[in-house]
């Protein structure tokens, strides 16, 4: 049951990347490209995608539980610190180096290009890498 | 390295984003959780609690198979154009994977469902990374290149 709804949420989830063209980084990165070949088409992507999930949410999160598990999960942290900027500020220059951000390049896979494989790659080794350095501090910490 | 003008597509482009926030009150609904591409990577990456690998990585399975459902009804694949140099994929893709971590999210964690959760962290997050990428295609595209 948990696999079947994950598997049916990222179905949806892939196809709403695909044919919205957030899956084509040549558009990504023309989204951005404001003072050259401008393609404003995301500005929709994200709008449809926040209006959804803002309208969906107020009614989902008033019910007790959710359907297949105990509680909700949400994020917990409040601290706008500089992890959070300066990791997003990270996030941002390579997402404008590449033009694949991690939820665009996973449903990419899909097309069977070998450059996206290589993205997907790079970003596990990075994220995978990450987690190292995070987790050494943190023994550090606890050591202290 | 300039780009090459892409098709300006509103609808088709506000159907997918409905169906991006579809999917993740769906599975706020089912599983009580936020939709971030960025935490089920890393809980697929990391090791995290026994049983929980499965299900994400059943999901990884579903986004894959989006653009093949398309296919499959269109009868044409959604295109893909990768406008930029391998090393450009391989330095892009591993500074990705730090930011979003540190970050602790990206486009469809803080972009979509922090945002729409009016969480004042997600919306510092995306407001710094919707500046520094579009001053990095700014700076490859016309400082750099042409």
């Amino acid at each position: 049951m948990r696999l079947l709804s994950a598997f049916i949420v990222g179905l949806i989830f892939g196809v709403g990347i695909a044919i919205s063209g957030m899956i084509n980084p040549a558009k990504v990165l023309n989204f951005f490209d404001i003072a050259g070949t401008w393609d404003p088409s995301l500005i929709f992507v994200m709008g449809g995608a926040l209006v959804t999930t803002f309208i969906g949410y107020r009614f989902v999160l008033r019910r007790d539980k959710p359907a297949i598990e105990e509680r909700f999960q949400l994020p917990t942290a409040r601290d706008i610190d500089a992890r959070l900027v300066g990791g997003s500020a990270v996030f941002g220059i390579g997402w404008g180096i590449a033009g694949f951000c991690p939820g665009a390049a996973v449903p990419a896979l899909g097309s069977g290009k070998v450059e996206v494989v290589g993205f997907v790659a790079a970003l596990l080794v990075g994220l995978w890498a990450a987690r190292l350095v995070q987790a050494k501090q943190a023994g550090r910490k606890a050591m202290a | 390295m300039t780009g090459f003008e892409t098709e300006f597509t509103p609808l088709m482009s506000l159907a997918g984003g409905v169906l991006i926030g579809a999917s993740a009150v769906l599975l706020m609904f089912l599983q009580g959780r936020v939709m971030g591409a960025t935490g089920i990577l890393s809980g697929l990456v990391t090791g995290t609690a026994p049983g929980d690998k499965g299900w994400r990585a059943a999901m990884v399975a579903g986004m894959i198979a989006g653009p093949l459902l398309v296919l499959a009804v269109t009868g044409q694949m959604p295109a893909v154009d990768v406008p930029v140099s391998w090393p450009m994929i391989a330095v892009g893709g591993f500074i990705v994977g730090i930011g979003v971590t540190y970050g602790s999210g990206c486009t469809s964690g803080h972009g979509v469902c922090g945002n729409a959760r009016l969480s004042p962290r997600s919306m510092v997050a995306t407001l710094t990374f919707m500046i520094t990428c579009g001053i990095t295609v700014y700076v490859i595209r016309h400082v750099m290149g042409g």
